[in-house]
């Protein structure tokens, strides 16, 4: 992950292509209801390099998949999309997406970027051929017969490891198991080469013993594409597999990011205590409880004042002047290519980790 | 696929037979049930004041007098053999296959019905295109911009489209369009004998009813294209890149049309039984009229084989319908 020479909130943003082939900068996606406006993203940055795998993690309503559907262009279309205000940054390869036509998003995604879904038998169509789903993608890209668009299909049914590719191919989505519904998914979004990869839980419908393979393919394709990946997920042990970065989200904002070996190591941020708290282990003691995060996900009509964790944050009063509960935290860096947004002082977090929560975990 | 379609005739055949067995239990049981004797069951094959033996020698000739499993076996028998009406000095025969005997008008039914049929499948055909076609159309766009203008303004129509009665809706089109405006021709013409004028003559009859029906098609799309349309695979679609016009037509709507063909088959099947009051007023001589008519003379053997001929629509649309929705969805020709 590149480093941003700026904070979140960051308004000094240059309208200069940045390095990284994916980067997002103070992305903000609202949704204005009869409620009040959802803030589901909230000035979010982050940024992917080729080759490189970014986790994005939180419980349902932090925002990870608005964000992912963002950098797609997919909130902006259907008879929703009039009902989104998108602002913020989102570059691609050099291409700034928040601004241009949607047109021009469209003739990217499926090519440039490809996006994996949850779960791959509601997200293919029922009615027509695994294959004629995969030629399609294919067809709108490049302009060659059906013929070789079908040849195409087949090596890449083959390629993510379904047996006779050649007879699959005709099947249809309801004839095929889980895990090899989402290998066809698969094929289907790498299928014009994809450079950036985007999973949204693509294990979290699959069975325990099929998430591991798919996630294997997905390491494989990503190195012998050398795409990058954003993979979403709130299964840390996913993270540990095969993330190189992760992105931790709260509340539509990054509480904290970096290395994937930092931010397990040396987590910094209360939030991502509770979450390391709530994995299950396999070398801990049965006996010994999981730590539940206490408390709901918070609203992102009414987002709370100051940190949006402060509510459900056991070492929320331990800053001075109460600053938790009027001030937001921007992020800072506390490690080497690692941030995190909290108002705890760098000792109290050494040693409420040290003390407190490293010894459980 | 093949066994499918053989499974469902089969299946149809079958519910044939329990047609004819509940239609035949409408005219000779159930009068039967309610305290009719055979006396008075015979009477309505004859003229007025019939002479008591005329109503014995009429009882007897038809059958009225056997026990009803016979009566029934004469009838399916009628049905694929044909059969003959003793009437005393002469016997009538009435050709396979026999729909029953007007022994009022001395006409078989069954030609009289099937020189009515092309005026009914007119009808119906042309109206179902007009219905199928406005109504799917204004269903997907207003599920595209839902609560725009257009939407608002076609759901307003087709609420007015569906509580308007042909009473009122045909008479002011007659009126308009065939008397104050002569656009339109006012007597039926075969499609054989002149196509233009067959099209000119039918058009009024073919928009009253189909101002009816595509309301309800209208809002039938809506609902099914709002509910696609919020579909994972038409995410998938396009995170693929696809045009929206092809995410909204080849995966939106291909979805959304199959409960719409469980209808529109329901509706033709029914339709081509007879459209009685669009008839009616627009004076077609369809099947549908020819209904009304045997009810007025109260001459049972018409009114038998305008229902029969319409449950016999309705399974054969209902066959029809079984075989699309395999062709359209992959999943159903499993179970």
């Amino acid at each position: 992950m590149t480093e941003l020479s700026k904070t979140e909130t960051g308004d000094e943003a240059t309208a200069k292509a940045p390095s990284a082939f994916l980067e997002v900068r103070d992305l903000k996606v609202h949704f204005p209801t009869d409620d009040g406006i959802v803030k589901s993203v909230d000035g979010l940055s982050f940024s992917v390099e080729k080759g490189k795998t970014l986790a994005i993690v939180g419980e349902s309503g932090s925002g990870k998949s608005v964000t992912s559907l963002a950098v797609m262009g997919l909130h902006r279309l259907g008879a929703r999309g009039k009902n989104v205000r998108m602002s913020g940054e989102i570059w691609l390869n050099g291409k700034e997406l928040v601004g241009a036509s949607p047109d021009e998003v469209r003739r990217l995604r499926g090519r440039e970027m490809a996006m994996i879904f949850q779960d791959p038998l509601s997200a293919m169509h029922p009615y027509y051929k695994v294959g004629d789903q995969i030629v399609e993608a294919y067809r709108v890209h490049h302009k060659v017969s059906k013929k070789e668009a079908r040849k195409r299909a087949v090596e890449m049914l083959d390629r993510v490891g379904i047996p006779e590719p050649a007879k699959r191919v005709d099947g249809y989505p309801h004839e095929f198991s889980g895990g090899m519904r989402q290998r066809a998914m698969i094929a289907m979004a790498l299928v014009n080469n994809p450079e950036l990869l985007i999973a949204d839980e693509p294990t979290t419908a699959l069975d325990v013993t099929v998430q591991a393979q798919i996630l294997d393919l997905i390491r494989d394709l990503q190195k012998e594409f050398g795409s990058a990946v954003i993979m979403i997920t709130h299964d840390l042990g996913v993270v540990a597999e095969i993330a190189d970065d992760v992105l931790v989200m709260y509340g539509g904002r990054c509480v904290e990011r970096g290395t994937a070996t930092e931010v397990f190591e040396k987590p910094q941020h209360p939030y991502t205590w509770g979450l390391l708290g709530s994995m299950p282990r396999i070398d801990r003691e049965t006996s010994e409880r999981l730590t539940p995060v206490k408390g709901q996900p918070p609203s992102l009509i009414n987002v709370p004042s100051g940190c949006a964790f402060h509510p459900r944050c056991p070492y929320a009063d331990i800053p001075a002047d109460n600053v938790s509960r009027t001030v937001r935290p921007e992020l800072e860096l506390v490690g080497a290519g690692h941030w995190s947004a909290c108002h705890l002082s760098a000792e109290d977090r050494e040693r409420i980790w040290t003390e407190e929560i490293a010894p459980k975990l | 696929m093949i066994s499918y379609i053989l499974r469902r005739t089969f299946a149809a055949v079958i519910l044939l037979l329990v047609v004819t067995a509940v239609t035949f239990a409408i005219f000779f049981l159930l009068p039967r049930l309610v305290g009719q004797s055979a006396d008075q069951l015979a009477q309505q094959y004859i003229g007025k004041s019939p002479s008591k033996a005329d109503i014995v020698a009429v009882k007897h000739n038809l059958g009225l007098d056997q026990p009803l499993y016979i009566q029934y076996w004469h009838f399916i028998k009628g049905i694929v053999a044909g059969a003959d009406y003793n009437l005393g000095p002469t016997t009538v025969h009435c050709d396979v296959p026999c729909f029953g005997y007007s022994f009022k008008d001395h006409v078989e039914v069954w030609p009289q019905l099937t020189s009515r049929i092309p005026i009914t499948l007119s009808l119906a055909l042309g109206a179902a295109v007009l219905w199928l076609l406005s109504g799917v159309a204004v269903g997907v766009v207003s599920a595209l911009k839902p609560r725009s203008l257009f939407d608002r303004t076609f759901m307003g129509v087709a609420l007015a489209g569906v509580s308007l009665p042909m009473f009122f809706t045909g008479n002011l089109a007659i009126l308009l369009f065939t008397y104050k405006w002569p656009i339109f021709g006012r007597t039926y013409v075969p499609f054989t004998e002149n196509p233009a004028q067959w099209a000119n003559t039918l058009f009024p009859a073919w928009c009253s009813l189909a101002l009816l029906y595509s309301a309800i098609y209208a809002r039938l799309t809506r609902s099914g294209m709002l509910e696609t349309m919020n579909e994972d695979f038409i995410r998938t679609a396009r995170s693929k890149g696809l045009p929206e016009r092809t995410v909204v037509v080849r995966h939106g709507l291909r979805a959304a049309l199959t409960p719409i063909i469980t209808v529109f088959g329901m509706d033709l099947g029914l339709l081509l039984g007879g459209a009685v009051i669009t008839e009616y007023v627009f004076s077609l001589p369809g099947v549908g009229q020819y209904a009304v008519q045997g009810i007025t003379d109260n001459d049972l053997p018409k009114i038998l084989g305008v229902t029969l001929l319409a449950a016999v629509f309705v399974v054969i649309a209902n066959l029809l319908v079984d075989v699309l929705y395999a062709a359209a969805d992959p999943r159903v020709r499993l179970s």
